[in-house]
């Protein structure tokens, strides 16, 4: 290459640039060109669907419009829905996945710690636990609307038990694989068995945990949703349930992206925390998956 | 540092240990193994890989307990942990999720000192052991002999009467191995403590010890007890090795624990003799 050339090059260059200029430059265009890419995608698929509904190739009663959607959501957030304000709509879903993440997580790093911590305790109630968790859970929603009733509890709980699973096995597991010899050395320096479990057991379940955490999130909100779903007086899920009881398709297609932004947001969050909380690990290396 | 801790006599008296294997198989890993070490002795063990060196330090701790036979410790038979016992893992053994300086201060923690005064004492030893300038890092950014240096700090914070140590050097190049024996020595000398020393290296072990004990291949027995007489302090471990009571010495353990390891090799594969190699 020329660039390895003693020679004076024949044409004087200004100043050559090097190599990490070069490099840097490059990452740039490719950067701008995969957003390109993404952009390009995102308007080709909407303004064929546009274009697809204008021209009655596709039914707009069915299928929607982009510019219908945006109509619907532009409705909804200036003159709210039939049962409030949409932010309230919106807000109480938040409320009911946030709260059913807190509570799932809490009781499932709790019971999975003892559980791991006490084998008697594991064997006593292994069976049980793999018996509630052999049960399609979301049929657990139906039973909670029933006791709670239509207000918010209901669909903590159904959000509460998803996330509960997720983060049990892990919790569990993570207690399960603990490096021995630490909880030895640990003890010999004199730590009680709380502080044994404060200072490693739970310290060293936490990358599992953690890992468990994207999963558990995903499935609060999916917990809130199908809990309004199946019977609410305000949310999200009570919002596509009635688009869909009034054939109304650009409310659905409008209450999905609402959803799917949250659970976005929700994601991008996650990472900021497990950055945090997992500080003292060196390069992140492979880490044990989330269970579902 | 008191008179009360400076007792810390160890005594084995006729102990085996046997462990029951995954497949249900009884397996003998010490056997009618008696010795003593005095408060304030400085202990090697050496034997062969997989005889039961680290089990005799287990048992000592009081992590496990003696299948027969019975180990005191400063006079009281061993159940459950033994107090004023520090102990050195073969394995790394630091938290890696805590800095440095929340390591070797958890001794002190948990022996009831105020967060406060737990890391002052903490930062006398990292000083001590010259990682002052790391007591922020985690124990995954520093070199291997930093990581012992911050181990060997955390064990010894609690100025334990018996110090227990599996092979803790082993990991180490020779030039750093050797610098941490001095430094080791130096530490040892200001609380002489007991300690129990396990090596492969028989250098290391009559460089630093009082008294080095020769294990048998597995089942592990005491094979036979040496007295190292060079005298204290000792000095550059690079000093000593080249005096002729200390070659002699080495001359003799060689010889002894030689038979062993061939012993435990040719078990290890199989009977076959030593250096042959098939097609
Ligand atoms: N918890 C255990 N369960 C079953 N067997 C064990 C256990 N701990 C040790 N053993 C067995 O006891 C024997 C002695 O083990 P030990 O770790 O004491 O050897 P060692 O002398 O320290 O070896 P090395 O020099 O390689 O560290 C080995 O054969 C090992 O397999
Ligand atoms: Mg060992």
């Amino acid at each position: 290459m020329s660039e390895n050339q003693p020679l004076p090059s024949p044409r004087p260059t200004p100043a050559a640039p090097s190599i990490a200029e070069i490099n840097r430059a490059r990452a740039r265009r490719r950067r701008q060109a995969v957003l390109f890419g993404r952009v390009a995608v995102l308007v080709v698929v909407l303004g064929a669907w546009q274009l697809g509904t204008a021209l009655k190739w596709i039914d707009p009663f069915f299928f929607g419009s982009p510019l219908g959607i945006v109509l619907r959501l532009a409705y909804w957030f200036t003159h709210g829905t039939a049962y409030g304000s949409f932010w309230f709509q919106i807000w109480t879903t938040i409320e009911e996945a946030l709260l059913g993440f807190i509570v799932g997580v809490l009781s499932g790093v709790v019971v999975g710690v003892l559980l791991g911590e006490v084998p008697f305790l594991a064997d006593v109630a292994g069976p049980y636990i793999k018996v509630v968790n052999a049960l399609p859970r979301i049929v657990l929603g139906s039973i909670f609307v029933m006791w709670l009733g239509l207000g918010l509890a209901s669909k903590v709980m159904l959000a509460a038990v998803l996330v509960f699973f997720v983060v049990f096995f892990n919790a569990f597991e993570g207690v399960r694989s603990v490096d021995r010899n630490l909880v030895a050395n640990i003890r010999i320096l004199g730590a009680s068995r709380l502080q044994v479990v404060r200072h490693v057991i739970v310290p060293s379940a936490m990358s599992w945990i953690i890992a468990s955490l994207h999963v558990a999130l995903g499935f609060a909100i999916i917990g809130a949703i199908v809990g309004e779903f199946l019977g609410a007086q305000h949310g999200l899920g009570l919002v596509i349930a009635t688009a869909q009881n009034t054939f109304d398709a650009n409310g659905v297609f409008g209450a999905m992206l609402v959803i799917g932004l949250l659970a976005l947001s929700a994601e991008a969050l996650m990472a900021q925390v497990e950055k945090r909380l997992l500080a003292w690990r060196p390069a992140p290396a492979g880490e044990p998956a989330g269970r579902a | 540092m008191s008179g009360a801790s400076r007792q810390g006599g160890i005594s084995f008296t006729s102990v085996t240990k046997r462990f029951v294997n995954p497949k249900g198989e009884v397996m003998t890993a010490i056997r009618d193994v008696a010795f003593t070490v005095e408060p304030g002795q400085f202990c090697a063990i050496v034997g062969p890989t997989g005889c039961g060196k680290s089990t005799t330090l287990t048992l000592t701790a009081g992590l496990d307990s003696p299948s027969e036979g019975s180990v005191r410790v400063s006079g009281q038979t061993v159940d459950g942990l033994t107090r004023n016992v520090s102990f050195m893992f073969q394995a790394d053994a630091l938290l890696p999720w805590k800095s440095v300086l929340a390591n070797v201060s958890l001794g002190p923690l948990f022996r009831g000192y105020s967060r406060a005064d737990a890391q002052a004492k903490a930062r006398d030893w990292l000083r001590t052991v010259g990682l002052s300038a790391f007591e922020s890092h985690y124990p995954h950014q520093l070199s291997g002999g930093m990581r012992k240096r911050a181990s060997m700090a955390a064990a010894l914070i609690n100025e334990p009467a018996i110090l227990l140590m599996d092979e803790p050097f082993s990991a180490l190049d020779v030039q750093t191995r050797s610098i941490m024996s001095n430094e080791l020595l130096q530490l040892w000398e200001r609380t002489r403590p007991s300690v129990m020393f396990v090596t492969h290296d028989i250098e290391e072990a009559i460089a630093l010890a009082d008294k080095v004990i020769v294990m048998t291949a597995g089942p592990a027995t005491v094979k036979a007890v040496y007295d190292v007489d060079l005298p204290r302090p000792r000095g550059p471990v690079q000093e000593i090795r080249f005096e002729p009571a200390f070659l002699e010495l080495q001359r003799r353990i060689w010889s002894a624990l030689r038979e062993e390891v061939e012993h435990a090799y040719q078990r290890s594969t199989g009977g076959a003799p030593a250096g042959r190699s098939e097609p």
